[in-house]
């Protein structure tokens, strides 16, 4: 047996940490989404298929940088001291991942709105925006001929956005289930596959749905793919590791991992799309609702799950390391 | 041994020539970095104040700094030797208490019945005319004897000599027969000397420790903690012997888990493996004690074997600490314990451990018991005080023959109404002591004071106690006053100040004021012939050569250290009845108790009950301090440790709460469970003091142990209330 | 250039909550906060049983992650002393430090930025030492310069078993305990 008294009983602190709710889970379940925006409306420009995918490069790109600033907002609400939220721009820690953060998304604000500048083709603003129109006109005469290398900023400033709301937290040895290569690329994948279905939501033609649809079945099946080798990786790591995969295997996030991410987020929105590629009509915003709510419960059980998850405490136990 | 000045003659050629030699605070230690500023650093606005603490009864120097009229830290004084620089936990956290909401503020008088807890505020002057008012009519309708005092703490001084100076010698403090009455007894049945308080135990030197239920470490005596962490990077070797796995434990060579109740048994195999094996100090057997052939022929039936089925600790185990303390002898010292009221033959048990010790020759050496340094700094004269009209009222309803001090317990019993007494107590003055806290069987403390005509309470908190009382008396703390002088003996004699860092605050006044007005009241002032304190003081200092305004600057005053040990020069001189260490003791076979201990058996727990052991925690000092809000922040409240399997049975879960019941069908307040390997599966612990139910206390958290103890075991010798004799069940 | 650091003595230790006490006084720790705590551990069957009691704080690290992912630079490492500090007025709360430490032993101070143990450098600069090993009654607490050869946190290293916590987090802790 093993009995530890810890005495500190810090608030937010024991047993586990809980400095971290709902607002971070939504950042990055948003920045996700807009990477993955930024990419696919890059992406589809870049292959000239604006023509047959409206969607894409159209609506759905206008709603980023809305996206994007909701996603700040949640940031904003966690921070303790939300006046010193200016301190983030006085500054750039380079080994800080938060800070190449800030300053990533300080610089995806201008690639998308020459994004929109581009989507905007020769339409102009209505109802409330139209007061918007004289910049949009500025804006498409800077754009003009431009397009290509829009999109290729958009494409690369969406992947280190990405990858960047994963490394947030994977950079963090002292939390095992965060602390994996793997999550940038996970949650930069997942990004892309709610972006996906974002724009199937966008009332896309029937042409695009099941373009889109085919995009998003080989996105899930990556993704998948990457949480196998995640969980490969925990099982086979550290003691630490171990534990934090029995989180989700046995432990207590083990049920909402399950259900939420991976059937209802994965498989189930997964065999929707292969009905719809073999010609099976099934309702069109059934499979993309399902990819957005999984997605945002895959960054909430990762955020929660993550505090609970740590190094462990019998790590060395009595042993000495050194005489 | 070698020159031998006579040892009384020694201290009073050593108490006072040493007036000059200064105190060395502490300088820089090698890296540069000093543990403690200059005392007459000033800067920031902070003022350091010298003084002495009161959390427990230890008595620790400390400086409080203070910072615009507020204590803003407490730090152990570095030139006391009672804190060297250091604080437990609890002198650390002393500020809790000044600045506790719940303090008590203004005198009261009460409004409603006795025990309803109803008061209304009232003037010093209108609460003291009615103490004084009550004393007279007590003294003349029957005896200033029926006027009983229960004190606790230094601030009970002048209260004290008020009482004895009214008339009364019913006086008497929970620390005796609820406490460490009975080890001071055995011990001076054996060695003709008490151990004392601070401990004379020579733990720093000791080259083996063992210690019998004591939890050193969990009970912070800073000194005697101090010592214990040098004894252990010493190499000393440690013999807990504990029915729970202490923190003492986890330090041990030998951890001897032994059944509840049977440390006699123990003791009297150890000390029949030292003689069959010839392990012990034979000079020092020869030449200072009696008794050993007695000896040698009682412990004979104790063989380990036979005591292994009755303590449950392997014959092997106990031969193997009994030949490291001959191999380790004389530096070896079997620990007196402080708290040993537990099964109603402490003073026997006591007296065992005397005895080993004696063979093992540790009494009067180093690394054993040494000899405390005298100092003598008289009071001013007073008139002797009136002849008490009775004999000791604590007493009269059963006789304890070798009761030294006065019994809690037995004044408790003497407020009852019976025919045997021909003095029935009327009224009580309680200071600094919850009663119902600290005296067993709260019940009848409760009765006990329905009997009474009129009952004083001074206190700080609104403990339980306040609530019984007719007048209220808002004491002053530890911070805010003086009190008198504190003449300690320690290895070195010395003098402290206690003196206020900051004014009183509310309404409250030192206990030194008190007695003061109430002896003008009674017309007693020719006790307290001095018109402050602080002439009282400066005057008793002149006698040792000292000033008020060097103590109020030093805090402490340190004599040279006197010879500590026989090999050091003092003369070994046994004030027992037959100058010698007793083995056999002459006093107990002429009363009629047995000379030498035997073993008896105290019960067994019934099925599905546990014997209810408890202690205490680092960071408060029973009930006094778990109100305490800065201490609070650590611990706040107590837990029930309860075996693993015991709690397998009973599906008690770690950390839920669950109720205790004792044999008498008394129920706690619900208690956090803590599962552990670490205690036998036949008792459960807690921490005594908690479970507070005053009305006024913010912090009523945890249950309170002293609710369960509806019985004890009185011990014959001198009365002391053993109280591990309840057992508890849960509910469920 | 200095590197504090703390040996402590884990034989000497008995869990007494002296340093935590002392702490809360000496720099006015938030009400149900603790910048340093007890650890008690103690494994074993009945009655052989092994037990370590550790006084645990910040360990002042070599490599600190909590100053790394501080995106405003508010966490710092003291020149010359190594000393782990925050600048409050220059921290948001965004609580990176706090994920980023594996001793967690950071907390949100109410006041609005990320707190812990100092080693008391106001003291230290004072020629003091830190409150808690100052006031700790069974001296289990050493103080000092781990870069000074021959100094006497070398010595208790040198005579006894040693050991850092959570080593394989890569954190170089100056915090030392002795077996």
């Amino acid at each position: 047996m093993i009995e530890v008294t810890n005495y500190r009983d810090n608030p937010l602190i024991d047993p586990h940490l809980e400095i971290w709710e709902w607002q971070i889970s939504v950042y990055l379940f948003l920045g996700g989404l807009v990477a993955g925006l930024m990419i696919l409306n890059g992406l589809w420009r870049i292959r000239d298929r604006e023509h047959e995918t409206k969607a894409i490069t159209n609506s759905a790109v206008l709603w980023a940088p809305v996206l994007i600033s909701l996603g700040m907002f949640c940031l904003w609400l966690d921070l303790v001291n939300k006046l010193n939220v200016y301190r983030f721009y006085m500054t750039f820690q380079i080994k800080s991942p938060m800070s190449w953060g800030s300053w990533i998304l300080f610089l995806v604000y201008p690639a998308q709105i020459l994004a929109v500048a581009v989507a905007k083709g020769s339409d102009v603003f209505g109802g409330v925006l139209k007061g918007l129109n004289p910049l949009l006109q500025i804006l498409k005469s800077i754009t003009n001929g431009r397009e290509k290398q829009i999109a290729w900023l958009n494409v690369v400033l969406g992947v280190m956005l990405g990858i960047y709301t994963g490394i947030l937290l994977s950079a963090t040895a002292a939390r095992p289930l965060w602390n994996t290569a793997l999550l940038g690329p996970l949650f930069l994948v997942s990004g892309l596959s709610t972006a996906t279905a974002w724009n199937m939501l966008s009332r896309p033609t029937k042409i695009e749905h099941s373009s889109l649809a085919k995009w998003d079945f080989s996105l899930i099946i990556t993704e998948m793919f990457l949480l196998l080798l995640i969980l490969i990786g925990f099982l086979s790591g550290t003691e630490g590791h171990q534990s934090a995969g029995m989180l989700l295997l046995g432990g207590g996030f083990t049920a909402v991992f399950w259900i939420f991410v991976i059937i209802l987020g994965l498989l189930f929105p997964l065999w929707l799309e292969l009905r719809e590629m073999r010609g099976h009509s099934t309702p069109a915003w059934v499979a993309p609702a399902l990819v957005l709510l999984g997605g945002l419960a895959l960054r909430f059980v990762m955020v929660q799950a993550g505090q609970v998850s740590h190094l462990p405490d019998t790590e060395l136990l009595f042993g000495a390391v050194g005489h | 041994m070698t020159n031998g000045i006579n040892r009384r003659q020694f201290i009073r050629l050593a108490g006072f020539g040493a007036a000059g030699a200064g105190l060395a605070y502490s300088g820089l230690n090698p890296w540069g970095l000093s543990a403690h500023a200059d005392l007459t650093h000033t800067g920031s606005g902070v003022r350091e104040i010298p003084t002495f603490c009161e959390l427990c009864f230890w008595k620790c120097g400390v400086i409080a700094k203070v910072k615009d009229g507020r204590i803003i830290k407490l730090e152990g004084h570095p030139g006391h030797p009672l804190s060297n620089g250091r604080l437990c936990p609890r002198g650390n956290g002393g500020t809790g208490l000044t600045y506790d909401k719940d303090r008590l503020r203004q005198p009261l008088i009460r409004a409603k019945k006795r025990g309803e807890d109803v008061f209304r505020e009232v003037t010093w002057d209108d609460a003291l005319d009615h103490i004084a008012e009550k004393m007279i009519y007590i003294r003349d309708e029957w005896s200033a004897d029926c006027f009983a005092l229960f004190n606790h703490g230094y601030g009970a001084t002048f209260i004290k000599h008020l009482i004895k100076a009214y008339g009364s010698h019913s006086i008497a403090a929970p620390s005796y027969a609820q406490c460490r009455g009975p080890r001071e007894v055995g011990f001076d049945l054996t060695f003709g000397e008490e151990v004392l308080s601070p401990e004379r135990t020579d733990i720093v030197n000791t080259r083996m420790l063992v210690l019998i239920g004591s939890h050193l470490g969990e009970n912070m005596h800073n000194t005697q903690v101090q010592e214990f962490a040098d004894a252990i990077s010493n190499g000393a070797k440690l013999v807990v012997v504990d029915p729970r796995h202490s923190v003492a434990a986890g330090k041990a060579d030998w951890y001897l888990p032994i059944k509840p109740a049977t440390d006699i048994a123990l003791l009297l195999a150890w000390m029949n493996v030292i003689i069959n094996e010839d392990l012990y100090d034979k000079e020092y057997v020869d030449k200072y004690t009696v008794g050993f052939e007695q000896l040698v022929q009682h412990v004979k039936s104790y063989s380990p074997e036979k005591v292994w089925t009755i303590t449950g600790i392997k014959p092997e185990l106990i031969r193997r600490t009994a030949r490291e303390m001959g191999h380790q002898k004389p530096a070896v010292l079997i620990h007196p314990g402080r708290h040993v009221t537990w099964y109603g033959d402490d003073t026997q048990r006591s007296r065992a451990i005397a005895i080993l010790n004696a063979l093992l020759g540790s009494w009067g050496r180093k690394g054993g018991f040494f000899y405390p340094g005298e100092l003598d700094v008289p009071k001013p004269e007073t008139p002797p005080y009136p002849k008490p009209s009775f004999d000791r009222v604590d007493l009269q309803i059963k006789n304890y023959p070798l009761a030294y001090n006065t019994l809690a317990s037995g004044l408790c019993d003497a407020t009852f109404p019976a025919p045997q007494t021909n003095c029935q107590l009327k009224a009580w003055f309680v200071y600094g002591t919850n009663l119902v806290h600290s005296l067993p069987k709260p019940q009848q403390t409760m009765e006990a004071m329905q009997h009474l005509k009129f009952l004083v309470v001074s206190d700080v908190l609104p403990m339980e106690i306040v609530g019984w009382a007719d007048v209220v008396l808002p004491d002053a703390t530890y911070l805010e006053r003086y009190d008198d002088l504190h003449v300690g003996r320690f290895r070195e004699p010395f003098v402290a100040l206690r003196q206020p860092v900051i004014e009183p605050m509310y309404d409250t006044r030192p206990p030194w004021w008190v007695a003061k007005e109430l002896a003008k009241r009674l017309n007693l002032d020719s006790y307290f012939p001095w018109d402050n304190i602080e002439q009282y003081l400066d005057n008793r200092l002149a006698t040792v050569g000292l000033k008020l305004s060097d103590l109020k600057r030093d805090g402490v005053k340190v004599f040279p250290r006197q010879p500590l040990y026989f090999e050091d020069g003092i003369q070994p001189e046994f004030f027992t009845n037959s100058g010698k260490i007793e083995l056999y003791s002459s006093s107990l076979a002429a009363h009629g108790y047995d000379p030498i201990p035997v073993y008896t058996e105290h019960g067994e727990p019934p099925q599905g009950y546990y014997r209810l052991l408890f202690g205490r925690a680092p960071v408060h000092t029973f009930g006094r301090t778990t109100n305490n809000p800065v201490l609070n922040r650590v611990i706040d409240s107590n837990e029930v440790w309860v075996n693993r399997r015991v709690a397998e049975e009973w599906s008690l879960e770690n950390g839920g709460d669950v109720i205790l019941k004792n044999q008498d069908g008394v129920e706690s307040s619900p208690v956090r469970i803590k599962v552990t390997e670490r205690i036998r599966s036949d008792c459960v612990y807690m921490v005594h003091g908690f479970g507070h139910k005053a009305k006024r206390l913010t912090n009523k958290k945890g249950a309170n142990d002293s609710d369960l103890i509806t019985r004890y075991n009185t011990d014959p010798i001198m009365g002391g209330t053993g109280m591990n004799v309840n057992f508890v069940t849960f509910v469920t | 250039m200095a590197r504090y650091g703390m040996v402590i003595d884990t034989h000497r230790c008995v869990g007494c909550h002296s340093c935590v006490i002392s702490c809360f006084m000496e720099n006015s720790v938030p009400e149900g906060y603790k910048r340093d705590w007890i650890v008690e551990v103690v494994s074993g069957e009945f009655p052989n049983f092994r037990s370590e009691i550790r006084s645990e704080r910040c360990n002042h690290c070599d490599n600190p992650p909590c100053v790394f992912v501080c995106p405003c630079g508010a966490s710092y490492v003291e020149e010359g002393t190594g000393t782990v500090l925050v600048h409050n007025e220059k921290c948001t709360g965004c609580k990176a430090c706090i994920a980023a430490c594996p001793y967690d032993a950071r907390f949100i101070n109410p006041a609005g930025f990320a707190d812990k143990c100092t080693f008391c450098d106001h003291r230290v600069k004072d020629g003091l030492l830190p409150g808690c090993a100052t006031t700790c009654p069974t001296k289990a607490i050493n103080f000092g310069d781990l870069d000074q050869p021959g100094s006497h946190l070398h010595k208790l290293m040198h005579d006894r078993s040693v050991k850092s916590l959570k080593p394989s987090a890569g954190t170089g802790p100056n915090v030392y305990y002795l077996l």
